[in-house]
């Protein structure tokens, strides 16, 4: 009725009720703005308070370990487990597929290791803390290492006979704090993404019996 | 050795470089005794894929003669084989589900970082591609190393020669593929984009696999006639509209199948397609999509979408809305050439599929750089360039 008596006032009016709606637009938009940037800021620290899940806790958002980095990473293997195990357990085979260790000497529990880092080699020395034949092996740095490390490598039967899920987590203090561990990245030293790709390699010769190169020549 | 070297876009060159050795138990050495250049390799031509380094050797197309062989290759020197472009260890959990494309253990460790971010997975190798799948040396050189040797290459009998079986290396089983992913039903009508050497084996596949009624698209005469000689009926895209076209040869329906045989560059004067190539070329990393974005439109509501054809990156105006509110099934992936290899031979031999139609074009090596810029600006009488090394340039 209003609409056919008095279209002329009526466009008008609708105009400043657009021009309103668009101000309570713009209005709604800067407050909602502001209201997810408290909420976010609320409810960050409290994450604490949060029901734990089912994830890693090295997957976790805000992962706290102290002055200690950590390099983590799952593959599954289709091979058995006990013939995993007993590959990696004698660390002799390790520098197989680990390209960043120069040399390694084994005297019982205890393995001396030179490793490539970014500047110069680093001499570690670790000690074998927990053995479970089949199951994990853990080790920890002596007094003796460069470096203050430890890490663990445990192999679990993977679902669907699919082989063996290998577990390798390796802690440690960057030689230079974050700085350094930056660097080292740029360098392609960084545990985590040598741990990465020493643990496809390792995948490689368990699966296929060699590593895959693209080099066409030895020397190269 | 001579070989084929990209040195960077719209830049390849035949070279001098290092004879190949055998580097692990279970390598080969071939001798290559045909080549092709593929239509993915003009995606490398044209510098729109990543991980290209200067030098590197091209060419996924090949097959040729075993003279040298790692402990564990199963092969035996003399042999003749065809060499599927994707590299495949055969042991991992893909390969053991026959997904030889998806293989987790032929894509060295360090290239795999390139990738894992970009996809949420580290892709497989190929044979002379970019960096992302492995930068592995290619075929189009005199000689070439073979990586899992006793899991990739298809040993040839006498009686077939180079020219019939040597399209088992990609584009065959891909155009298989292609047909085999749009899951066709006994007189299905099945719509193809694209009339390149891929597009026109998915026509083939699909009238073997029953298609009832096979529907071709491209621009280029020449390629439309070779596909209405393999059966198919064609569409010109520059003189008709395509999908009104497709829904009226379809009874109002639609394709039940789609097949997008075209890849990441599309072309034809579309208003996407300009969007699309304007970021690719300020290197977005966007792929163009004009012929899918069709092809999906196009597809009959509760059916297949293929896609043999090439993507890399993003796509923009992806009509999402279209495939879920049509309950359309889509399916991709490089292919796992060495699943269909066995039936494909057996099929080329019974003379059930005939490849060499499709030549037009046969160079030595020395002359591949001719046939890279012929294949790339005349796609119309250039429909499929062979190179044979060892042979006079004249």
């Amino acid at each position: 009725m209003h609409n056919e008596t008095h279209p002329e006032r009526h466009r008008t009016k609708g105009s400043s009720h657009q021009n309103a709606l668009w101000l309570a637009l713009g209005v709604g938009a800067v407050a909602g703005a502001a209201g997810y940037a408290y909420y976010q800021q609320a409810t960050r620290n409290k994450v604490a308070h949060r029901p734990p899940d089912s994830a890693p806790g090295r997957t976790a958002k805000t992962g706290r370990f102290g002055d200690y980095a950590v390099a983590s990473r799952t593959v599954t293997i289709a091979r058995p487990r006990q013939e995993l195990y007993e590959f990696w357990r004698d660390f002799a085979n390790l520098p197989k597929f680990m390209e960043n260790v120069r040399d390694i000497s084994v005297a019982g529990d205890i393995t001396d290791w030179t490793v490539a880092g970014p500047f110069r080699d680093l001499r570690l020395q670790t000690r074998i803390v927990e053995d479970r034949p089949g199951q994990q092996i853990a080790w920890r740095a002596t007094d003796a290492s460069e470096i203050d490390t430890e890490g663990k490598v445990s192999f679990r039967d993977a679902p669907a006979g699919r082989g063996t899920e290998v577990e390798a987590i390796i802690a440690y203090i960057p030689p230079a704090g974050e700085l350094g561990r930056l660097v080292a990245k740029l360098f392609q030293a960084e545990p985590q993404m040598q741990g990465r790709r020493e643990l496809k390699r390792f995948k490689m010769l368990m699966e296929t019996g060699e590593i895959a190169t693209n080099h066409n020549h030895k020397s190269a | 050795m001579r070989a084929l070297t990209w040195q960077g876009k719209h830049d390849v060159r035949v070279e001098t470089v290092p004879d190949p050795e055998i580097i692990n138990p279970r390598d080969a050495i071939l001798e290559v005794t045909s080549t092709a250049i593929c239509g993915s390799d003009l995606h490398l031509y044209d510098g729109v894929i990543p991980g290209m380094m200067s030098g590197d050797i091209l060419g996924h197309e090949f097959m040729g003669r075993v003279v040298e062989t790692g402990p564990e290759s199963t092969l035996q020197k003399g042999q003749r084989v065809v060499v599927p472009f994707t590299i495949s260890c055969g042991k991992c959990f893909h390969c053991m589900k026959q997904q030889f494309s998806a293989c987790d253990n032929s894509n060295p460790a360090d290239k795999q970082d390139l990738t894992e971010p970009l996809y949420g997975h580290a892709l497989s190798a190929l044979f002379g591609y970019s960096h992302l799948t492995g930068g592995y040396p290619g075929g189009q050189a005199e000689y070439v190393r073979v990586p899992f040797s006793d899991v990739g290459p298809i040993v040839i009998p006498d009686g077939l020669d180079d020219d019939q079986v040597l399209f088992l290396s990609d584009i065959l089983p891909t155009g298989w593929q292609g047909a085999v992913n749009a899951d066709i039903e006994e007189g299905d009508t099945v719509a193809v984009w694209g009339c390149g050497p891929v597009g026109l084996f998915a026509v083939q596949s699909a009238l073997l696999m029953g298609a009832g009624k096979v529907i071709a698209i491209d621009e280029y005469p020449n390629r439309l006639a070779l596909a209405k000689k393999l059966g198919a009926e064609v569409i010109d895209f520059k003189q008709t509209h395509v999908l009104e076209a497709l829904m009226e040869m379809s009874g109002g329906i639609g394709p039940d199948a789609v097949i997008d045989a075209v890849g990441m560059e599309s072309h034809g004067f579309a208003p996407d397609t300009v969007m699309d190539n304007i970021k690719q070329n300020v290197g977005m990393g966007a792929d163009s999509a004009h012929a899918l974005r069709e092809a999906i439109l196009a597809c009959r509501k509760g059916g297949r979408v293929s896609i043999p054809g090439v993507y890399g990156g993003f796509v923009d105006k992806w009509p999402l809305g279209a495939m879920m509110e049509k309950g359309l099934q889509l399916r991709g992936g490089q292919t796992h050439v060495q699943k269909y290899l066995k039936e494909l031979l057996h099929r080329i031999g019974e003379g059930e599929i005939d490849t060499t139609f499709l030549i037009s074009h046969r160079l030595p090596l020395e002359d591949a750089a001719r046939g890279y810029q012929n294949f790339r600006y005349n796609q119309d009488d250039w429909t499929k360039v062979v190179l044979k090394p060892g042979t006079e340039s004249n």
